[in-house]
């Protein structure tokens, strides 16, 4: 059979984040929005007052109109699993099927149904019972999250399962360890919460624009002032999930954390890039001078960030490929080399083992399983060609991880000050101004996150196991490219309209003329 | 050896998974989640009475207010049908990897072109009336005409392949080359599934489906919409789409009884390997009597769910009678392929040795034990569903209902 076309697989890759990142163009926004308009709603219920109830509908309209756009880029995106990664749904099928399907049965149908009855219910159903249609329906949004998010860290953290040599594939082998896999609990954290930090964001923005134009103050005041409770501690949680993620990568996927900080050479109690300029054209495997054109570097934070250890080692992208650094078992680390090696065995070891199995030669067939089952740890690595394939995009990983963090910083600063301002943000117009620009600062923050994650691991579809070039799915490399085209313009016409209904229905501004309660 | 709270909690879970449906063998998990699978997909086909309703939206509503009753009908469910066919996927994924490995990475059009005329819907719903909607209202109902008359015959084109086969090879070595890395599984042809469409016996499975999907639609609105007018047109519509609907179901069946199929060998000399059987399905329905019982019972009431409001006036049950009966009868069409002579249910012109049987190319057992577990939650899913549509359907749809 024809080997794959190297280019099939840059836009199987280029089509699934060109759907990955337009979907989360619209999550983060149903899963911060639908928080705060629960709260709202909650607020209604218990007060009695039809101020918040006119604050939550409003707010609902436009979360109706971002969960459309949401669900339809979501279809996609399951089904090209299979579409355009059809080795990788065989290879982990097994074990990435579960979840999914866990996904569709406990929480899509949850959203689903609830959605209809918070939608069409207000006037057929009781306050209480409303109240609970708008919380199943964004914890039904929510546990969608987490388990297509236990998928993802499984990605990037295989545990909880064994190599079956017999059927080509990974078999799970412990649900709990897939499920509460650290990776996925800290993953799930710092994803939601960096979502309600979105919605905040978005409800802030929206509102401070009423202030800007002198328009339902009221209105105004109150969305802020919840939304920024909101923001305020899902952004110091995000911070601090985010920490816990940098702890878990520098131990399991330390060539992300290299390319994000642009570390060549590693060592014990390294400094963190703050700001810097990366020199174009770098041979990251193995670069010749120094890769920055400048940088402002904090001592040692990043020993601290990775280790928790102002002291701790943390390799760089040389150290990485070269190997011998002390490794976490106190071994000397691997090169990449060496990696290679061990991988083209195992990869040996499967072809020998299945043609001992035809044969009917069942000690060679045995021997051949105890050879993989050793060597199997680094099986993917026998894909590769060169160590250089083992680095990944490092200046789009490392500006990045500066833009998320900074805008991190960034938001909690935000939301301290709004609280701490209160009505006096009104008196100075740059404030309003400056927070409804936010927004947009609040998707790219976002999505900065969401590249750090995927493109920092690259060539790896399965970490260690399955890189790119073995995951892909055999089609005519021009089918790709024109469905790529078409999701392009599909998805650019849906945010589009999207983007101007909003704005309609932001103009429009809440039904609802209730003033808000004086006694809040 | 002592042991910490999360090494309890794996413990305790990998005795629950392994103990409880212990007495369940692995065939009997194959097939039971085969029959999830496949009730998952008659589920669909009887909520495609969304797609049927919006093909018909501009034919049976004359004034904007009629549109706007059908439009909410079909609104408030069209998430349900949206979430079966995701299900749907995510169980297939689940539980016959090889299936979706195979089915998707290699018809690779026809999902596209499923996928993409369900995205339409999706976003058609909410947007449609909304102002500032950039394309305007005509060209949100296109895409519902459009979802509703591709996605009923496009499905039932894919799961006629399901019967009569498509064009594919599964060599799992593939992936153990180093130097240079293959798919496990490829298409034979270079139309990636749209080939399908030239086998007929697929298409009249799409077109049945595209008019049971209307009739139903026709049922829901008689139950759902109050509106003498409506009622008056959709009763005269009503014969003639039940016509339309039985001649392509008919004709279909008469294709599938007598359709070869492939069967795994139970023959001394060729046991195991997958050969031909002339008239599988019959003889599947002969084996296995309560697939047949399953049939008969679905299309008997399905026939009297079509009939009942044309018999009876002022009936408005008829789709629950016809829901019923579709889910039956769509459950025992499906069943026949994966419950029979060693369930071939997706079998290969190309290399009948690659077909697709429950045994190779399901999950492995713990992973369907773990799952079949988690389909403990589906009556509770069920009943909140129903609680649901109660809840919000408590009296039908009216003008009032519009403001």
């Amino acid at each position: 059979m024809e080997p794959i076309d190297p280019s099939l697989i840059d836009w199987s890759r280029a089509q699934f984040a060109l759907t990955a990142m337009y979907h989360w163009v619209f999550v983060p926004l149903t899963l911060g929005l639908g928080l705060i308009m629960c709260i709202m709603e909650s607020i209604y219920v218990k007060t009695g007052h039809e101020f918040w109830k006119g604050l939550t509908r409003f707010w609902m309209k436009l979360f109706g109109v971002n969960f459309a756009v949401g669900v339809a880029t979501g279809i996609i995106l399951e089904f090209e699993f299979g579409t355009n990664w059809s080795n990788y749904s065989w290879f982990v099928g097994d074990i990435f099927g579960a979840p999914l399907a866990v996904e569709g049965i406990v929480a899509f149908f949850l959203e689903a149904t609830f959605i209809a009855l918070m939608f069409f219910g207000w006037d057929k159903l009781s306050r209480g019972t409303h109240l609970m249609s708008t919380w199943m329906t964004v914890l039904g949004a929510t546990l969608s999250a987490w388990w297509i998010l236990v998928a993802n860290a499984w990605m990037q953290f295989p545990v909880g399962m064994d190599f079956n040599p017999e059927t080509v594939r990974n078999e799970m082998v412990s649900f709990a360890a897939v499920a509460l896999s650290p990776v996925a609990v800290m993953k799930f954290l710092h994803t939601v919460t960096s979502a309600w930090v979105l919605g905040a964001v978005f409800v802030v923005g929206v509102s401070s624009w009423y202030l800007l134009r002198g328009r339902h103050s009221d209105f105004a005041r109150a969305s802020i002032r919840v939304a920024s409770i909101v923001g305020l501690i899902a952004a110091i949680a995000t911070g601090f999930t985010g920490h816990q993620s940098a702890v878990q990568i520098a131990r399991i996927q330390p060539m992300k954390l290299a390319a994000a900080e642009g570390l060549v050479d590693g060592g014990q109690g390294v400094g963190l890039v703050g700001v810097g300029l990366l020199k174009p054209g770098v041979n990251w495997a193995n670069p010749q001078e120094d890769p920055f054109l400048f940088k402002v570097e904090i001592p040692r934070a990043l020993s601290i960030l990775a280790t928790n250890d102002p002291n701790g080692y943390v390799p760089g992208i040389r150290n990485l490929l070269e190997g011998g650094y002390p490794g976490e078992d106190g071994l000397p680390a691997l090169s990449a080399d060496q990696q290679m090696a061990i991988g083209k065995k195992a990869i040996q070891s499967l072809v020998t083992y299945r043609a001992a199995r035809e044969a009917g030669d069942g000690a060679a067939a045995k021997t051949a399983e105890e050879s993989l089952r050793r060597s199997f740890h680094y099986m993917g690595y026998g894909y590769l060609n060169s160590p250089e394939e083992l680095v990944p995009p490092v200046a789009v990983t490392f500006y990045s991880f500066r833009v998320m963090v900074i805008l991190g910083g960034y938001f909690v600063a935000l939301f301290a000050g709004l609280l701490l301002l209160g009505h006096r943000i009104e008196r100075v117009r740059l404030i309003p101004l400056g927070v409804l620009l936010s927004i947009p600062l609040a998707y790219l923050a976002s999505e900065a996150g969401w590249v750090v994650a995927e493109v920092g691991r690259q060539p790896w579809a399965i970490q260690g196991l399955l890189p790119n070039c073995a995951a892909v799915s055999r089609l005519a490399t021009s089918s790709v490219q024109l469905t790529f085209w078409i999701f392009l313009v599909l998805f650019t016409v849906l945010l589009l309209a999207e983007l101007c209904i909003m704005l309609r229905v932001v103009a429009d501004g809440p039904e609802s003329s209730s003033k808000a309660p004086a006694a809040e | 050896m002592v042991l910490n709270l999360p090494q309890k909690l794996l413990l305790l879970n990998n005795c629950f998974i392994s103990q409880l449906l212990l007495p369940m063998t692995y065939t009997f998990l194959q097939e039971y989640w085969c029959f999830l699978v496949c009730l998952l997909g008659a589920l669909l086909v009887f909520l495609m009475f969304v797609q049927g309703g919006q093909t018909l939206i501009c034919q049976l509503g004359r004034t904007e207010e009629q549109r706007r009753m059908l439009l909410l009908a079909t609104g408030r469910k069209w998430e349900l049908t949206f979430t079966t066919l995701v299900t749907f996927g995510g169980a297939f994924f689940a539980s016959f990897p090889l299936f979706y490995s195979t089915s998707f990475g290699g018809a690779y059009w026809v999902w596209m072109l499923i996928l993409l005329c369900f995205v339409i819907q999706a976003v058609s719903y909410e947007f449609m009336h909304k102002r500032s909607n950039l394309l305007g209202k005509g060209v949100y109902r296109t895409f519902l005409f459009l979802n509703g008359v591709l996605g009923p015959v496009l499905v039932g084109t894919a799961v006629g392949t399901f019967f009569f086969g498509a064009n594919f090879v599964v060599n799992k070595v593939n992936i153990a080359n180093a130097v240079a890395p293959s798919a496990i599984s490829s298409w034979t042809t270079p139309w990636h599934g749209l080939e399908a469409v030239a086998d007929f016996r697929n298409v009249l499975l799409g077109l049945a489906v595209l008019m049971l999907a209307r009739c139903l639609a026709h049922l829901y609105f008689l139950n759902r919409v109050s509106d003498a007018d409506l009622r008056a047109r959709g009763l005269k519509m009503l014969p003639w789409e039940i016509a339309f609907f039985l001649v392509f179901f008919l004709s279909f069946v008469g294709c599938w009884l007598s359709a070869t199929g492939f069967v795994v060998s139970e023959a001394v000399e060729t046991a195991g390997r997958i050969v031909p059987m002339e008239m599988k399905f019959l003889n599947v329905l002969l084996d296995r009597p309560e697939l047949l019982a399953l049939l008969l019972v679905g299309v008997v009431l399905v026939l009297v769910g079509l009939l009942l409001p044309i018999i009876k006036s002022g009936s408005r049950c008829g789709i629950w009678w016809a829901g019923c009966g579709t889910v039956l009868t769509v459950l025992a069409l499906l069943l026949s392929a994966g419950w029979g002579f060693g369930g071939v249910y997706y079998p290969s012109l190309a290399d009948p040795q690659s077909s697709l049987t429950l045994a190779n190319s399901c999950s492995s057992e713990f992973t369907l034990r773990v799952m079949s577990v988690v389909s403990l939650f589906i009556p509770f899913v069920l009943l909140y569903i129903i609680w649901a549509w109660r809840a919000l359907e408590k009296r039908p749809i009216d003008s009032a209902e519009l403001s």
